[in-house]
């Protein structure tokens, strides 16, 4: 598995801290650019207190894989660096899924089979190939707090628009006026596959919208064309 | 060999050929093996006790439900072929088969909560139910636990499903939603949950399961044989 989004390009100057927190929120979110972990995107998102419960667990394996990963990344062979990522989200998947049982029953509960399916995310495996395994300990832990949270805005994002329109409601708080109907589909499996396309429908038009503003800006902008003037030869 | 360097990685990985002998790889995978083991072991001992004080708690709740606030409930253990408000001696007390039965205000036992283990959709659904083993009919029916398909087949888990339990009389049937007028006139018939088959089938296999087979040791128990206690503690509401 291999990410296309790149931790560092040769030649271009090495980013920030800032660079990598932010990355994983916006330029490569996990939901929306890399398209990473579309189980939970489609499964957990009937409601955006499941979705909000469900990133932060993803974030707290995210930032601790990575940060396993980083300080052991000089001990561990090549050749069984698959098997000991793996091990290391399993258990942090593990400790996520006590410490919810513990500490949170009911979210627990909500969440059921997908907190240990939490372990399936190709988000987190691509993190580690692709930015642990070879960055400092402080810069995978920025990086992964940012995919985290990325994630975290990914699936409360399908989530807003699954819950208002399958319930009526945002983070359990009636908002649509008592005469809608909720879209009982919305609730559904199906209900993830259209609240995320209606996301990416929003993303894609207003990412064109802006394109197409800065080439009319552009073209305005720009000094209008010379006449050629004759040279002589 | 090193195949991660072709992302352009801000620090090279050592270069490995070889060279990295077997013991080394197995050497890693067992410390990482057992280093695991460890904290999940550690972690799962330390948060135990919470656990399973908030499952008691969530059984004492079930419990008022099915059986309507009873004023105490008694555990009823499975001991040598017949109930016995005693707690079987050493392990067995941890595994041996209960009921929880429960008294009214004037001390008469009002009905049993069972707990049912039925094999859902996902996963094992757990319920209580509320049952009166003289009329032979169910008080009521709550499920504890169940990882069915969110938004489908947890409907089972709420009251539209759950509220009509009560007054049916084992073994139940299940019947479609259009046929619902047959409840007037048939005592075991339930709504089923279009959408949701496997888990409502499961649930009804698993009470009419559960009812034959504690019915000869509730019809054969007697209240008075024995001296059971409060063992649930703060069990009803006082």
């Amino acid at each position: 598995m291999r990410c296309h989004a790149l931790p560092d390009i040769p030649g271009r100057p090495k980013p920030t801290a800032t660079e990598d927190f932010v990355r994983g929120i916006w330029k490569e979110n996990p939901t929306f650019v890399q398209m990473l972990g579309m189980c939970p995107t489609m499964a957990i998102t009937n409601t955006v207190k499941n979705a909000v419960a469900m990133g932060v667990l993803t974030l707290i394996v995210q930032l601790g894989s990575n940060v396993f990963v980083s300080i052991f990344r000089k001990r561990i062979p090549n050749e069984v660096r698959i098997s000991t990522y793996i091990l290391i989200i399993a258990t942090f998947v593990q400790i996520v899924d006590i410490g919810a049982e513990a500490m949170m029953p009911d979210m627990h509960k909500a969440l059921g089979a997908f907190i240990p399916l939490i372990v399936a995310n190709c988000l987190l495996l691509g993190r580690q190939e692709a930015f642990a395994a070879v960055n400092t300990v402080g810069r995978s832990a920025l990086d992964g707090i940012g995919m985290g949270l990325g994630f975290t805005l990914g699936l409360s994002t399908v989530g807003t628009v699954r819950e208002i329109l399958g319930s009526g409601s945002w983070f359990g708080i009636r908002v649509m006026p008592a005469s809608f109907e909720p879209w009982a589909i919305m609730n559904m499996p199906p209900g993830g596959f259209l609240g995320f396309g209606l996301v990416l429908l929003a993303l894609a038009w207003w990412k064109d919208r802006t394109a197409r503003r800065t080439a009319v800006r552009s073209v305005l902008a720009a000094p209008a064309p010379r006449q050629p003037e004759e040279v002589s030869v | 060999m090193s195949t991660t360097s072709a992302f352009g990685a801000s620090e090279p990985l050592p270069m490995r050929d070889d060279s990295v002998p077997s013991w080394q790889l197995l050497l890693t995978l067992t410390v990482a093996g057992a280093l695991a083991g460890l904290a999940v072991v550690l972690l799962y001992d330390w948060t135990r006790p919470r656990v399973e004080a908030h499952k008691a708690g969530v059984l004492r709740e079930a419990i008022a439900e099915v059986l309507h606030s009873p004023r105490r409930a008694d555990t009823l253990w499975l001991t040598g072929g017949k109930l016995s408000g005693n707690p079987p001696s050493g392990e067995n007390a941890k595994t041996a088969e209960r009921v929880y039965l429960g008294f009214d205000a004037a001390g008469a036992p009002t009905g049993y909560a069972i707990q049912v283990v039925e094999p859902g959709f996902a996963d094992p659904i757990t319920l209580l139910i509320g049952y009166d083993a003289t009329r032979r009919e169910l008080l009521g029916m709550k499920v504890l636990e169940s990882k069915e398909t969110p938004g489908i087949a947890d409907k089972v888990v709420q009251p539209v499903f759950t509220a009509q339990f009560r007054g049916r009389a084992a073994p139940l049937t299940g019947i479609k939603r259009d046929e619902s007028a047959k409840m007037t006139t048939d005592r075991t018939a339930v709504v089923m949950i279009t959408g949701a088959t496997i888990s409502s089938r499961a649930v009804l296999r698993g009470i009419n399961k559960a009812i034959a087979h504690w019915q000869p040791y509730l019809d054969a128990y007697r209240p008075a044989e024995t001296a059971p206690r409060d063992t649930l503690g703060s069990g009803g509401k006082r």
